[in-house]
């Protein structure tokens, strides 16, 4: 799994990955690994919503972009 | 005509009577209440002319450019205004008139003016229209802040983004809320933000105050930099009473500040609480699809076992059939009721009693055992 992977982008495949898995046209092969693939997730989305502390930062005055 | 009389020239009239005029000091700081007529709006210079009436006249008036741009409301004809200048003449013309230096509305207050005709032009423009509003991001990584850094808004802000959803990140950007260039802070954060794509959602708001005290959040440039944004706003400014233009023009409006920081983020209980739930649906998911195909598995063996199975008891059967046709058939069977086989030397079985001559030699098959005899004699039937 990417480390870059945002909470909602993981909490989306992982409801992707239950209607599939409820879905009896999906071979049982392709189940299993989506069924680990969402076990993964759920448990990195357990950890980020456990550990989260929240970040504040200014933008400062000074601009980084030159407007010439 | 008396020669004694002093003759003028018309430029020497009006000066003078311009002179009489402005010498009046009761005429140089006058309040005159009228309605507005025949305004014109003289983009160019910036002077606005129009006329100031009552039911028994009407006098000239103009507001040079450095005044108007002070109004907050744009004047039209109809209105009641209450002007406040000085009365003076216009030598090119020879019109006297009415110089105004300050303009309000009698009745409504000039901000409340101003507000409904920007309300109503932006209207028109269509920058308050369902259709540009941008849906909120479900779970913002980045949520920008864009108030004044000591109010009690920007602590409640954080305060309920922090209690509610720790895992986005709060950038804030300070400005002013209220006063000389708050309403341009406020649009040049808005399109920093955009600029440098500093975030998923933005709240831009402030506490509450007095219409005076929300005015920058009627601007015009905050509505078009509001407008103009990428990024979807959430307005919160002042309280649930509190309507500014910045709301109308916004992605969703919140009643108050905090409200707004309740609506950009999730509620981090709730989401565990789902997850809880999609984490159990997961498991249910894979054990239905496990006992489903044991059962089609089951299913399976017990067909190929059948289809083994049933050819063979066929054969079987049919070989216990075939036993009983060959026992019944059995020559022993017929011996057994007392019958003989005879034979003749060479073996050949004999069907008639011609086929014996006297003194031969015959074999006799009997049920048990076998006898060897001679023929004595042959007998007709």
């Amino acid at each position: 799994m990417k480390s870059k992977m945002t909470f909602e982008s993981a909490v989306s495949r992982l409801e992707e990955i239950v209607a599939s898995l409820q879905d009896s046209t999906v071979s049982l092969e392709e189940s299993l690994k989506l069924y680990e693939e969402g076990a993964k997730l759920s448990k990195y989305c357990y950890e980020t919503l456990e550990k989260a502390e929240q970040k504040v930062r200014t933008l400062t005055g000074e601009e980084t972009i030159n407007e010439a | 005509m008396n020669a004694h009389t002093n003759v003028l020239t018309v430029t020497q009239l009006n000066t003078y009577v311009k002179s009489i005029l402005e010498g009046d000091r009761n005429l140089q700081a006058v309040y005159v209440q009228g309605e507005i007529s025949n305004f014109t709006d003289h983009y160019r210079s910036g002077h606005l002319y129009f006329s100031l009436k009552d039911s028994g006249g009407v006098i000239k008036a103009v507001m040079f450019a450095g005044n108007a741009r002070r109004l907050r409301f744009k004047p039209e004809d109809g209105m009641k205004v209450l002007a406040c200048g000085k009365v003076s003449l216009y030598e090119v013309t020879g019109q006297y008139q009415f110089y105004v230096n300050e303009l309000q509305p009698v009745g409504a207050g000039a901000l409340a003016i101003a507000f409904e005709q920007l309300k109503n032009r932006l209207e028109k423009e269509g920058l308050f229209a369902e259709e540009h509003k941008k849906a909120l991001p479900r779970c913002p990584e980045r949520i920008g802040v864009v108030t004044s850094p000591t109010g009690a808004a920007v602590r409640d802000i954080l305060n309920i983004l922090s209690r509610r959803w720790p895992l986005s990140e709060v950038v804030l950007c300070p400005v002013l809320v209220q006063g000389e260039g708050a309403a341009q802070q406020i649009a040049e954060a808005i399109a920093r933000f955009n600029r440098e794509k500093a975030a998923d959602v933005l709240i831009v708001g402030r506490g509450g105050g007095s219409i005076e005290d929300l005015w920058a959040f009627n601007e015009e440039c905050v509505a078009r930099a509001v407008a103009e944004s990428k990024i979807p706003i959430i307005s919160a400014v002042g309280h649930e009473t509190d309507f500014t233009i910045c709301d109308f023009v916004a992605d969703l409006r919140a009643p108050t500040p905090s409200a707004a920081a309740e609506l950009a983020v999730p509620d981090r209980g709730e989401v565990l609480r789902n997850l809880l739930h999609t984490d159990e649906v997961l498991r249910n998911s894979l054990q239905n699809r496990m006992n489903l195909e044991r059962q089609k598995l089951d299913r399976v063996t017990t067909a190929l076992g059948e289809s083994f199975n049933r050819p063979l008891e066929k054969s079987h059967q049919k070989l216990s059939k075939l036993m009983a046709q060959l026992d019944a058939l059995s020559p022993l069977k017929v011996l057994g009721r007392g019958y003989a086989v005879i034979k003749k030397e060479d073996g050949t079985i004999l069907e008639n009693a011609s086929e014996a001559a006297p003194d031969e030699i015959l074999h006799l098959r009997l049920k048990n055992g076998a006898l060897k005899c001679r023929v004595l004699e042959q007998e007709q039937v």
